[in-house]
């Protein structure tokens, strides 16, 4: 053990570049699919706060979007959700207090001809 | 006060396209915890679901800095991160402020890693340790854990005809965390995120270690809907199956209290892991079980009352 070395020469551990993570769809996996009515939401952000994928995304917006009975929403809005990853699980539809997201199954959602 | 606003208009810690199950709370927790530091965050995290599904190689779901550690040593890594942080600082090659947090799962925490987290919390390393709590070994397939709470089935404490499921309560680890007489533990879960947050915001300002236990149903294990993961968090402590409390320089505080207590039965209900219990032979176990929460129950409120320091 002539030669000891010091913890600057070890070989480096595995160092892996930021949120690679985006590059797999986890979308793939959903057979359900939330479908979002922008005319019943209240903008209130309980959806986003609770989406464990982050697949609803969201804007800052000063001249607002038009929500729940009309009214205009402004600041922080969302906007419809990613099905890029979103994994269908419906936890956005079931806390939902407006009830504006409901579940479709996915097939619902292709024409028959094209199947 | 923070609004949920204010909490979802921060970036993420996390990026999509982890390999979580559809359904699980993990990503808010982590969300919401790292939204409260107004330093970078420096993450030490324990062998866990959190850290398989986030770290699939070749991919990372981090935007932040991220250790990936053995089961049972997150605590000690994040402690040798805080002083390696702290000489570097001294020494002038750093100058930014930084919060370190350590995630594990609670059979990284309860059991595999307690050694090492009562270690880092005694020799008061300033990090905060957040345990998000799903009462299981949920990433290997439902082994019973130190958290596992009575009555529930596991593969290693299956219910069947001579078995009622795991015959021993979990450990009250915000408490046994809370006896090393560090300034702040709480306990918290995922449907009340804006709760949830203040606490991470009150840990990472505590002059010392913080700790934190979240509740976190497992869909896959536990075994409902995905979508009823908040609905189940949210009737485990409206059952004061998991009271949401605080231990602020040791005196408790408790954060919610149900204004009529459900029956425990309402969260029961529902989940495969306590399907056993609605037989008529286990009619005990619940009336045990309901019985050890309402005397949990009196005797936090007990503590509560009696602001005697931990």
């Amino acid at each position: 053990m002539a030669d000891k070395k010091g913890w600057k020469d070890l070989m480096r551990g595995g160092d892996l570049p930021a949120a690679t993570s985006v590059q797999y769809k986890t979308g793939s996996w959903r057979s359900l699919r939330p479908v979002f009515d922008p005319s019943n939401c209240i903008h209130c952000m309980i959806c986003v706060s609770y989406c464990p994928d982050m697949a609803i995304p969201t804007k800052k917006t000063d001249e607002g979007v038009t929500g729940k009975a009309g009214r205009v929403y402004k600041g922080i809005v969302r906007l419809e959700t990613d099905f890029d990853y979103c994994k269908g699980c419906g936890i956005c539809a079931t806390e939902c207090p407006t009830k504006c997201i409901t579940m479709i199954r996915e097939e619902e959602t292709v024409e028959s001809s094209s199947r | 006060m923070a609004t949920i606003q204010e909490i979802v208009s921060r970036e993420t810690p996390l990026a999509p396209g982890h390999r979580m199950c559809a359904g699980c709370g993990i990503s808010p927790i982590v969300n919401t915890v790292v939204a409260a530091s107004d330093k970078p965050v420096i993450i030490a995290n324990a062998t866990s679901c959190l850290e398989v599904t986030t770290t699939i190689y070749p991919f990372s779901a981090w935007k932040i800095p991220w250790v990936h550690l053995t089961f049972e040593n997150a605590a000690a890594v994040a402690s040798g991160i805080e002083t390696a942080y702290k000489s570097l600082k001294k020494r002038g090659k750093i100058t930014d402020d930084v919060n370190i947090l350590a995630f594990g799962g609670d059979g990284g925490t309860y059991d595999i890693g307690f050694q090492a987290l009562s270690g880092a919390l005694e020799r008061g390393h300033k990090f905060m340790y957040v345990v998000y709590d799903n009462e299981g070994y949920m990433n290997t397939g439902n082994q019973r854990s130190g958290a596992t709470p009575f009555g529930a089935s596991t593969t290693t404490v299956p219910a069947g005809t001579h078995s009622f499921g795991k015959p021993q309560w979990r450990k009250n680890i915000v408490e046994i965390a809370a006896a090393h007489r560090i300034p702040f533990t709480a306990q918290a879960a995922v449907h009340n995120l804006l709760d949830l947050y203040n606490k991470a915001k009150k840990g990472f300002g505590a002059d010392g270690p913080a700790f934190m236990a979240v509740l976190q149903p497992c869909t896959t294990n536990w075994h409902y809907d995905s979508e009823l993961t908040i609905a189940y968090s949210r009737l485990a402590s409206e059952t004061n199956f998991w009271p949401l409390y605080e231990v602020e320089n040791g005196k408790v505080h408790i954060n919610y209290k149900p204004k009529e207590r459900k029956p425990i039965e309402e969260f029961l209900k529902g989940q495969r892991r306590f399907k056993h219990l609605f037989k008529p032979e286990n009619k005990h176990v619940i009336e045990e079980m309901q019985k050890m929460i309402d005397e949990e129950w009196e005797r936090l409120l007990q503590l509560e009352a009696a602001q005697v320091r931990f």
